[in-house]
């Protein structure tokens, strides 16, 4: 369960909220982002209602 | 479907299905930080998108947006804690069982048919919204034309009447199912919204407050210089943000929802939600217009459009999500309002079926979404006065010497005085509405206390 929490705190955490925050820092380019937002989605919906289910 | 039914469903679909009919016994109670949570994404959904940029659309200033929103939303969720959640800890009854008490069932009936056309129409604005998304990966995009009854593209009407039809058809069949998905997208939206932002700004190479107010100036320059000027100044803002929940606070309708609380400090649960959804979200969307206004020139808030732009496809994901977990309920529950209407024998899902098809025909006219502002604002002149009601049947009854809960000790089905007191004021509201172009969340509050004060005049009467 924990490590199920902690897939989906990255993907939202990591995939689309970092990543779009080193984009306005000039990191990262704007089009991996967007591409790493969809990876970050797609891995949200996958792994969260396993664990949001239990709960 | 029988009658009695529908109410019981009415009632669970706004109560969770507990003690609808009953106060909420001492076990089932909740601290009230579980009100935080349950809050939390709460005021996240499709509609967001198309507020945001409708305040630049509107010409408000960024400064008496963000201070604006800030006052505003403190107001609501103080109404919340001092006006709801103590009537809602001592009646612990739904909203509809109160009014049930004091208005009489047939009555609360003409009130959920009520409820139930304006969800209809918050329903449609969720369509277009999702239709906007869906439209954009086909090079479908929607024109808001000037006729508020205008109609968009007949490509983008064929995307509403089919995104909406399978909104209607889940409803009818699948609503649980949404409702948890709806639970599991809560937290991914409000990170996207976040994001969303972020990337306007990047597009709009803000890197300074200085150059972020300048851009919004631009932006609004470039909207006045095509639409004309228009002012959306401080003020309306605060009390926009304030009353566009009216019908939940002043209207009591999460009388439902706090009734579970152990103590009245329940009603600070709204504050994390209120300032997630109406704070950071409108003001991430409003960017997202700002953004498009610089790099193109197209000053049309299309949430669809705009979200594509700032994150590309998780954008169009979310704004669907966003309008689909957000239309689903509101058709639902509109649904089951209109349900009385059919007879006995009628199919249970005829009443949402009937909600989906109203919600479809508004959501092709655009205009509707456009002015969606407007209409958050006559939700509440609507259906807030009822909450005045209640508040006077709860503080002032015993004080004044009329009957509290007239309607359940008289045995009456129908209390004209709840009737006149809603309705007169309301009638009034929609006359300086319409009429005089008074903006409708303006009336919100004139029409609460004359309900009041209407309601304690009618009942003295009444006693002598």
């Amino acid at each position: 369960m924990k490590i199920l929490k902690s897939i989906s705190a990255f993907s939202i955490g990591v995939l689309i909220l970092l990543a779009s925050i080193l984009s306005f820092l000039g990191t990262i380019e704007a089009n991996s982002v967007k591409t790493l937002m969809l990876v970050g989605t797609i891995l949200w919906f996958i792994v969260t209602p396993f664990w949001m289910k239990e709960e | 479907m029988a009658e009695n039914h529908v109410e019981e469903l009415v009632l669970e679909s706004n109560s969770g299905g507990e003690f609808e009919r009953a106060p909420v016994p001492k076990s089932r109670l909740k601290g009230w930080k579980s009100f935080l949570g349950m809050y939390a994404g709460e005021h996240a959904a499709g509609t967001e998108f198309m507020i945001g940029p409708l305040f630049l659309a509107a010409g408000a200033s960024l400064k008496d947006l963000a201070l604006g929103l800030l006052i505003g939303n403190i107001l609501a969720i103080l109404t919340w804690r001092y006006l709801v959640a103590p009537i809602a800890v001592s009646s612990k009854l739904t909203l509809y069982f109160q009014l049930e008490k004091i208005a009489g069932k047939h009555l609360v009936k003409v009130y959920n048919v009520v409820n139930g056309v304006l969800f209809c129409f918050l329903a449609g604005a969720m369509i277009t919204v999702s239709a906007s998304a869906v439209g954009i990966p086909f090079g479908i995009s929607f024109s808001v034309p000037e006729n508020i009854f205008g109609l968009s593209s007949p490509a983008f009407s064929v995307i509403v009447i089919i995104v909406g039809l399978v909104m209607a058809i889940v409803a009818a069949a699948g609503y649980n199912t949404v409702s948890k998905f709806a639970n599991i997208a809560a937290p991914w939206m409000i990170i996207v919204f976040a994001a969303c932002g972020l990337s306007a700004l990047t597009q709009m190479e803000v890197n300074s407050w200085e150059t972020l107010l300048a851009e919004w100036d631009k932006g609004i320059d470039v909207v006045q210089s095509i639409n004309g000027k228009a002012d959306f100044g401080f003020w309306k803002i605060v009390i926009f943000s304030w009353l566009c929940n009216a019908a939940m606070h002043f209207g009591m309708a999460d009388l439902s929802i706090m009734r579970f609380a152990k103590d009245s400090r329940a009603g600070w649960g709204p504050s994390i939600g209120m300032f997630l959804g109406h704070y950071m979200a409108w003001i991430c969307a409003s960017f997202m217009l700002a953004a498009q206004i610089k790099l193109t020139g197209d000053i049309s808030a299309n949430p669809g459009a705009l979200a594509w732009s700032a994150v590309g496809w998780t954008g169009i994901i979310c704004v669907i999500v966003a309008g689909w977990t957000t239309a689903n309920p509101t058709i639902y529950r509109a649904g089951l309002a209109f349900q009385s209407l059919f007879p006995a024998k009628a199919k249970s899902y005829s009443g949402v079926i009937l909600a989906g098809l109203i919600a479809t025909i508004a959501g092709i006219f655009p205009a509707l979404s456009g002015k969606l502002l407007d209409f958050v604002g006559l939700y509440g002149t609507i259906l807030g006065p009822m909450g005045g009601v209640i508040f006077v049947n709860h503080y002032f009854a015993k004080k004044m010497g009329f009957t509290q809960d007239y309607a359940d000790k008289n045995g009456s089905s129908f209390n004209v005085s709840v009737l006149l007191a809603w309705a007169a004021p309301v009638a009034l509201g929609l006359y300086f509405i319409f009429s005089k172009g008074v903006f409708p969340a303006y009336a919100v509050i004139p029409c609460w206390i004359a309900s009041s004060l209407l309601y304690i005049l009618l009942m003295k009467l009444l006693k002598s």
